[in-house]
C-alpha cells in the first residue's frame, strides 16, 4: 500500500472510531434524517395533491431524495466539526507533524465523510422502502443517486474542513453550518421547482444544488432526463471547494 | 411583596438582556424558517379545503410557538443556574416569599417573549400579512401569546428547579422541538395525507395552540378554535405554574 | 436554656440523611454573644451541615437550638431576621454587577427604599469592592466574590453572622484580610460569629473559644490556649546530618519522651520534661557522635490536640503512627 493510502486509512480509521464509539456523535447524525424524512414525508404528504405536482413516484420518493441529500451535506458538516475539534484538542498538530503527505490527511477525512453518508443513507433506504417508497429507476438509476449522494457529501465536507482548518476552533460549527442550511433549504425542499413562486423561485433557480435534487428525483422516479449538467455541477462544487480546502490546509500548516 | 416581585422582574430581564445569544436567535430563527418556507409552501394554498390564499397567513402563526420555547429554556437555566451556584439559598434567607421569586422570573421571560411577539407581527405585516379578525383580533393574539409564553416558561422552570441543572434543561429543547413538527404546523389537520402523522397531530396540544392563533389570522373569530386554543395554553399553564411552585417548595427548605 | 439574644445554643442536635448517616450526630455548644466561634474539623465533619440546620435551611432530624433566642424550628422568620450568612459556595448570580446584587438584597431585606443606594455603596466601600462594583460578578476573583459574600450578609446588620470557610481556596493575601474584617466586625461591631474552618491556623489565630467536630460529634471544645495546655507538652524535632542515623537519633530521643510522627527523614518525640531538658539532649546525641542538620521545638497545635482525640491528623488526615497517650 502506498504511504498515501496507509495515512488515509489511518486517519479515517481513528475518527471513524471516534464516531462509533461516542453515541453524543453518532446518533444525531442518524436520528435527524430520520426525523426530517418523517416529518417531511409523513405530514407534508398532501401536497403530492397539488395540482401540477406530477411526480409519478408518490410524496415519499420525493422526499426521501432530498433528506438522502441533506444528509449528506450534514453529514459532511460534521465531518468538518470533527476537523475543527482535533485542531482545537491540539491532535491535529500531531497529525501534520507525523505524516508528512497533508493532503493524504485531507483524504482520511474526506473518507470519514463518505462512511457517514453510507450509513445514514443506508438506513434512510431501508426505513423508506419500509414505509413504501416506490422506485421507479432502475438499479443504475439508484446507483447514479448514490453516487450523486456522495459527491454532495464530498463538496460539503470538502467546504467544511475548509472552513474549520482556517478557524481550527469549534466555535466555527454555525460558519459551516448557516451556509449549508440556506443552500439546502432555499431550493425545491417541499415541491418542485416550477411550483415555486416569487423570490424564492428566483433564488432557487440560481442555486446550483437545485438541480442536483431534481436530478435525484429524477433518478428515483425512472424518468429520462439530461443527468450531464447536474454531475457538471457536483464535479465542479467538488473541484471548488477541494481547492478551498488544500488552500485552508496550507494556512494550518504555516500556522503550526 | 409587589416590590420584592419587581427588583426580582428587574433581575430576570437583565440575565436574559445580558445574554443576546440567546434572545437573538428566539426572534430570528422563526422568522427565517417563515422565511423559507411560506416561499417553498406558497402552493399549497391551491390544494382543496385549504383556508387561506397566503401560506404567509397561515405559517406565520408558528414562530409565536417556537419563541415560547426559547422563552422555557430561558427560564429553566436561570432557575438551573440559582440552584447551582446557591443563589437560591441566599434568597431563601431574605424574607422573600417563594412566589415573589417564581412570578419575577417568569415576568422577565414572558417580556422578551411580548418583544419577540411584536416583532413578529410587525415582519408579518410588513410582507403583507392579513389580520382577519381585525384589530381586536391583534389584542386577543397578544393575550393567547402570552398565555403559551408563560405555559412553556413555566413548565422550564419546573424542569430547572426540579433537576438543578442547566444541561438537563437544554436536553429538553430538541423533545419540544419534535412536538412542533409532529403538528398542524405545515398543514391543517384535515389535509394530513399519513394516517398516523394525523392521529399524532390530533393528539398534540401544540396543534391546537397554533391552530387557536392561526384561526385569529385566516379565519377570523371562530370561536371552537380559540376556546381550544386559550383551554390547552391554560392547562399547560396551570400544569406548569403549579408544578413550578412545588419544586421551588422543595428546593427552597426553610423552616 | 437560657435565652441569649445575640447568641447560640444547641442541644442534642441531630441531622440522619437516606440510608441512616447522620452527618450531626448530637452536637451541643453555646455561643456567647460577641465571640468568635470557631467550629474545626475535617471535610465531612459535619461543619457544613450544621451550620446549614443554624440558618434554617435544613430542619433538623431531632434536637433544639435557639440562634438570637429564637428556637431554629418554630421560629424560622424571626432567626432569619437577625442573622447573616456566607455560605461555602459563594451564592452569586454572574450575570449581575455587584452593585445589582447589593440592589436587590437590600429590597429584599426590607431596607427603606431612600437608604438602599447608600447602604450598599457604604458596604461594597468597606469590602474594598466600589471599584468593581458596576463590573459583572462572572468576571470577578475568587477572593473578590467571597468578599461581596459578606457584604451582601451584612446588609441588613445581623446580630449574629455565620461564616462557612470563609477562606477555603483564597490566596493568603486575601486570607488575612478577611481575617481582619471578621476580627473588627466582633471586636467593633459586636457581631457574634459562627465560623467553621478546616484550617488550623484560622481557628488558632481568630477564634476566642473552639469546638472541634469530627463524623458529626464533638470531640474537644474550649479556648485554643485550654486546648493546647490539655496536651501539655512540647515536642522536639530532630533531623540529622545522615540519613542513616535517622533511627540512632530516634533511639536517644525515645529516652526524652513518646515518640510522634515526624517528616521524612527526621525523628520527634514528644517531651516529657519540657524544654529543660535540651541541653541533656544535645549533649547525648553529641556523645553518640550524631551530628545533626535541623533541632526544633513546637509548641503544641491544634493538629497535635485533634491528633490527640481522634488519632488522625486534620490536615491529610493520616493516622498516626503511635496514638498518643493524653498525659494524667
Amino acid at each position: 500500500m502506498t504511504r498515501f493510502a496507509q495515512v488515509a486509512l489511518a486517519v479515517a480509521w481513528r475518527s471513524l472510531h471516534n464516531i462509533l464509539t461516542t453515541p453524543a456523535y453518532l446518533l444525531p447524525s442518524l436520528i435527524f434524517p430520520l426525523f426530517f424524512f418523517t416529518a417531511f414525508a409523513g405530514g407534508l404528504s398532501g401536497l403530492g395533491q397539488v395540482p401540477g405536482f406530477d411526480f409519478p413516484s408518490g410524496y415519499t420518493a420525493f422526499q426521501f431524495v432530498f433528506v438522502l441529500l441533506q444528509a449528506a451535506a450534514f453529514g459532511g458538516v460534521f465531518t468538518g466539526f470533527g476537523i475543527a475539534a482535533d485542531f482545537e484538542r491540539g491532535f491535529a498538530s500531531r497529525l501534520l507533524l507525523a505524516a508528512p503527505n497533508r493532503l493524504a490527511i485531507l483524504a482520511g477525512y474526506a473518507l470519514v465523510g463518505l462512511a457517514r453518508t453510507t450509513m445514514v443513507g443506508a438506513l434512510l433506504f431501508a426505513v423508506a422502502l419500509v414505509t413504501g417508497m416506490r422506485v421507479g429507476g432502475s438499479g443504475v438509476d439508484v446507483v447514479a443517486l448514490i453516487a450523486l449522494a456522495y459527491l454532495v457529501a464530498l463538496a460539503a465536507g470538502l467546504f467544511a474542513a475548509g472552513v474549520a482548518m482556517r478557524t481550527r476552533t469549534i466555535q466555527a460549527g454555525p460558519a459551516m453550518q448557516m451556509p449549508v442550511f440556506l443552500v439546502l433549504f432555499l431550493a425545491p425542499v417541499y415541491v418542485p421547482l416550477d411550483l415555486l413562486s416569487g423570490w424564492l423561485h428566483a433564488v432557487a433557480s440560481a442555486n446550483p444544488f437545485t438541480p442536483l435534487i431534481e436530478t435525484g428525483r429524477d433518478f428515483i422516479s425512472g424518468s429520462p432526463a439530461p443527468a450531464g449538467t447536474a454531475y457538471l455541477i457536483a464535479a465542479a462544487l467538488v473541484a471548488g471547494f477541494g481547492w478551498w480546502a488544500v488552500r485552508g490546509l496550507r494556512r494550518a500548516e504555516a500556522a503550526g | 411583596m409587589s416590590g420584592q416581585v419587581l427588583e426580582l422582574a428587574r433581575r430576570s430581564l437583565l440575565q436574559t438582556l445580558r445574554q443576546p445569544a440567546l434572545v437573538v436567535p428566539s426572534i430570528v430563527f422563526p422568522l427565517v424558517l417563515v422565511a423559507v418556507t411560506s416561499g417553498g409552501l406558497e402552493s399549497a394554498t391551491s390544494l382543496p379545503g385549504f383556508p387561506s390564499d397566503s401560506y404567509l397567513d397561515f405559517i406565520i402563526a408558528v414562530p409565536f410557538i417556537q419563541g415560547p420555547l426559547f422563552a422555557m429554556i430561558n427560564a429553566g437555566s436561570s432557575l438551573a443556574r440559582d440552584v447551582e451556584t446557591g443563589f437560591l439559598k441566599r434568597l431563601a434567607m431574605t424574607p422573600m416569599q417563594r412566589a415573589a421569586l417564581l412570578i419575577g422570573q417568569l415576568a422577565g421571560v414572558m417580556a422578551v417573549a411580548l418583544l419577540s411577539s411584536l416583532v413578529y407581527l410587525a415582519v408579518g405585516f410588513a410582507f403583507g400579512m392579513h389580520m382577519e379578525a381585525g384589530p381586536l383580533g391583534v389584542v386577543a393574539l397578544l393575550a393567547l401569546a402570552m398565555l403559551i409564553a408563560l405555559a412553556f416558561a413555566s413548565l422550564g422552570a419546573l424542569v430547572g428547579l426540579r433537576s438543578g441543572s442547566g444541561e438537563a434543561v437544554q436536553g429538553f429543547f430538541p423533545l419540544f422541538f419534535v412536538l412542533l413538527f409532529l403538528s398542524s404546523m405545515y398543514l391543517p389537520r384535515p389535509l394530513i395525507e399519513q394516517d398516523w402523522f394525523r392521529t399524532v397531530a390530533t393528539y398534540n396540544p401544540v396543534s391546537y395552540l397554533i391552530e387557536g392563533i392561526r384561526s385569529l389570522i385566516v379565519t377570523g373569530w371562530d370561536g371552537e378554535a380559540i376556546l381550544l386554543g386559550f383551554g390547552v395554553a391554560a392547562a399547560m399553564a396551570a400544569l406548569g405554574v403549579f408544578g413550578a411552585a412545588a419544586a421551588l417548595r422543595t428546593r427552597l427548605v426553610r423552616t | 436554656m437560657t435565652q441569649l439574644p445575640n447568641g447560640i445554643e444547641v442541644e442534642g442536635l441531630v441531622r440522619g440523611f437516606k440510608g441512616g448517616v447522620r452527618a450531626v450526630d448530637g452536637i451541643d455548644l453555646v455561643v456567647e454573644p460577641g465571640e468568635i466561634y470557631g467550629f474545626l474539623g475535617p471535610n465531612g465533619a459535619g461543619k457544613s451541615t450544621t451550620v446549614l440546620m443554624l440558618t434554617t435551611l435544613l430542619p433538623p432530624t431531632s434536637g433544639t437550638a435557639r440562634v438570637a433566642g429564637h428556637d431554629i424550628v418554630r421560629a424560622g422568620a424571626q432567626v432569619r431576621r437577625e442573622i447573616g450568612a456566607a455560605l461555602q459556595e459563594a451564592a452569586l448570580d454572574p450575570l449581575l454587577t455587584g452593585r445589582e446584587h447589593m440592589r436587590l438584597q437590600t429590597a429584599l431585606q426590607g431596607v427603606p427604599k431612600a437608604e438602599r443606594r447608600a447602604r450598599g455603596d457604604a458596604l461594597l466601600e468597606r469590602v474594598g469592592l466600589i471599584d468593581a462594583a458596576d463590573r459583572k460578578v462572572g468576571g470577578y476573583s475568587g477572593g473578590m466574590k467571597r468578599r461581596l459574600d459578606l457584604a451582601l450578609a451584612l446588609v441588613h446588620h445581623p446580630r449574629i453572622l455565620f461564616l462557612d470557610e470563609p477562606t477555603t481556596g483564597l490566596d493568603p493575601q486575601s486570607r488575612s484580610e478577611m481575617w481582619q474584617e471578621v476580627a473588627h466586625l466582633a471586636r467593633e461591631d459586636g457581631v457574634t460569629v459562627f465560623l467553621t474552618t478546616q484550617y488550623l491556623e484560622e481557628a488558632d489565630v481568630l477564634a476566642d473559644r473552639i469546638a472541634i467536630i469530627d463524623h458529626g460529634l464533638i470531640v474537644a471544645r474550649g479556648t485554643p490556649a485550654e486546648l493546647k495546655a490539655e496536651i501539655g507538652r512540647p515536642s522536639l524535632e530532630v533531623k540529622p546530618a545522615e540519613r542513616e542515623d535517622r533511627d540512632a537519633v530516634a533511639a536517644v530521643l525515645s529516652r526524652f519522651g513518646t515518640p510522634v510522627t515526624a517528616p521524612p527523614g527526621a525523628a520527634a518525640v514528644r517531651l516529657r520534661g519540657g524544654v529543660d531538658e535540651l541541653p541533656e539532649i544535645v549533649r547525648t546525641l553529641d556523645g553518640e557522635a550524631l551530628s545533626v542538620v535541623d533541632f526544633r521545638l513546637h509548641a503544641p497545635t491544634l493538629d497535635d490536640v485533634f491528633l490527640a482525640k481522634t488519632g488522625r491528623k486534620l490536615e491529610g488526615g493520616e493516622p498516626a503512627a503511635e496514638p498518643e497517650a493524653v498525659p494524667a
